[in-house]
């Protein structure tokens, strides 16, 4: 293991990829670019990258935001940027819309809510498709995250794609989720419901200017008077996004999760986390990778065939396929 | 469903409209044609400046930039547009650069002598469209 570690934190780039590196450490906006799309396609000059620029991150304060489609997360993520560049941060924003599962296609449209941030040149902005990942992000989001890092972002602001009630990796990537809500998204039990309710670290009732804000308020406040104690009590926020009502209270929110992960040792076991779910989720991907082969894929045909027949289970069909006999 | 590891191809093209003009229609018949092609599209909504659009180009990496105009200032804007994108390292031999719109064959000349490898007026069929972005990427110097 700790050598393992070690080949990282020693690891140099050599020849055109130095030479990138040194440009994106210097601020290259065109050479973070670039990077960052090797990273997402994982090509092998992406691992390469991300392999020299790991031991570089870790600096950046992340905050991930999730909520429905429409519920004003892109708008959100706005005003937060500018409320971090006017303390002098600087800023990275990822921004994943989900992918056709017909055709992997995709339209990103995050960026029509941010025109005002485009010509800040602190502020860096990278939409990626989901990429067929079922949980909120995209399967290279972390990596994303990563080179943003080291390139020296202070802030790093993940929007999810528009959230249902299960897509919860965000709570994973990010130190402080906000959970965007809107009024009448659903009665009382809509609250109740297990999942994307219960990572929230903050929450924000945007459009709280429409009619049923007061009601969504005092039944997110209800639901978390049950929360058993966890150190942190989520605070509701009123937001009006579009009026740049609320922000300056959700950042205060933030301000007050992020110091009390760090009073009580909370920020360390939660990094030790998201290491460990990146390691396995990228170690299932990688045996996903290796079974589909040109032989793979031929035995995967004829298990699914088994299964479909009823002449194998599918559990024992997947074992067979691991198992490579 | 594909799987994400093969996805080392995927094309990615901005759709913007630089100007005053509202009206984004055929920017998002377009957008959405080159969906339903298997493309990523970043659509960056109507009234851009040529700083915003080549700014968004050079942040989100992309293989094409596809403009679209239709009040009839293609050819102040598409050029400022190529321009602000040059000043990034943005170029004609590393991005495809398209135009849309209500665009008179003559001026459709000018904007491939700067740097437009096509244009693309009304009864253009959207196919068409994504065959083409399909075809001339892989002649871009994306190295």
């Amino acid at each position: 293991m700790t050598t393992e570690a070690a080949a990282t934190s020693t690891f140099r780039l050599s020849g055109r990829l130095a030479e990138l590196e040194e440009r994106l450490l210097s601020g290259d906006r065109r050479a973070l670019a670039r990077v960052l799309s090797w990273v997402e396609s994982g090509d092998q000059r992406g691992r390469d990258m991300l392999r020299a620029l790991y031991p570089r991150s870790g600096r950046a304060r992340t905050i991930g935001l999730t909520g429905s489609p429409g519920a004003g997360k892109s708008t959100v993520t706005n005003e937060l940027a500018k409320a971090f560049r006017q303390r002098g941060q600087t800023v990275g924003i990822v921004a994943i819309d989900p992918s056709s599962p017909y055709t992997m296609g995709a339209i990103l449209g995050d960026r029509v809510r941010m025109t005002e941030l485009y010509l800040d040149s602190d502020v860096f902005i990278r939409s990626l498709a989901s990429r067929g990942a079922l949980g909120g992000l995209s399967a290279a989001t972390q990596d994303v995250v990563h080179v943003l890092d080291a390139y020296g972002k202070d802030v790093i602001l993940i929007e999810t794609v528009g959230a249902g009630q299960d897509e919860v990796d965000i709570a994973g990537a990010a130190q402080t989720t906000i959970l965007v809500n809107t009024p009448n998204m659903g009665d009382e039990v809509q609250t109740l419901k297990a999942g994307i309710m219960e990572i929230a670290d903050v929450l924000a009732v945007n459009k709280s200017d429409l009619p049923g804000a007061d009601r969504m308020v005092s039944a997110l406040k209800a639901l978390l008077s049950l929360n058993p104690d966890r150190g942190w009590d989520p605070p509701v926020v009123r937001v009006v996004a579009t009026q740049g009502e609320g922000t300056e209270q959700l950042v205060e929110a933030c301000d007050a999760h992020f110091d009390e992960l760090q009073s009580s040792g909370r920020l360390k076991t939660a990094e030790l986390e998201r290491a460990r779910q990146q390691i396995t989720s990228l170690a299932r991907a990688n045996v996903l990778k290796e079974l589909r082969t040109e032989s793979g894929e031929e035995r995967l045909a004829k298990l699914a065939n088994d299964v479909a027949s009823r002449t194998a289970d599918p559990h024992t069909a997947a074992a067979a396929w691991l198992a490579r006999t | 469903m594909s799987d994400s590891a093969t996805m080392t191809d995927q094309i990615r093209v901005l759709v913007a409209k630089p100007g005053l003009d509202g009206h984004d229609r055929g920017a998002k018949i377009v957008a959405r044609a080159l969906r339903d092609a298997g493309m990523e599209v970043i659509y960056t909504g109507i009234r851009q400046t040529p700083d915003m659009i080549a700014e968004a180009a050079l942040q989100e990496d992309v293989h094409v930039v596809a403009l679209s105009v239709l009040s009839g200032a293609h050819l102040e804007l598409f050029p400022r547009v190529v321009e602000a994108c040059g000043q990034r390292g943005i170029t004609p031999d590393n991005t495809l650069f398209l135009g849309g719109g209500i665009i008179p064959d003559e001026d459709a000349e000018v904007l491939q002598d700067a740097g437009f490898s096509a244009v693309f007026g009304p009864g253009a069929h959207t196919g068409d469209i994504a065959e083409y972005v399909r075809a001339h990427v892989p002649e871009l110097d994306r190295s």
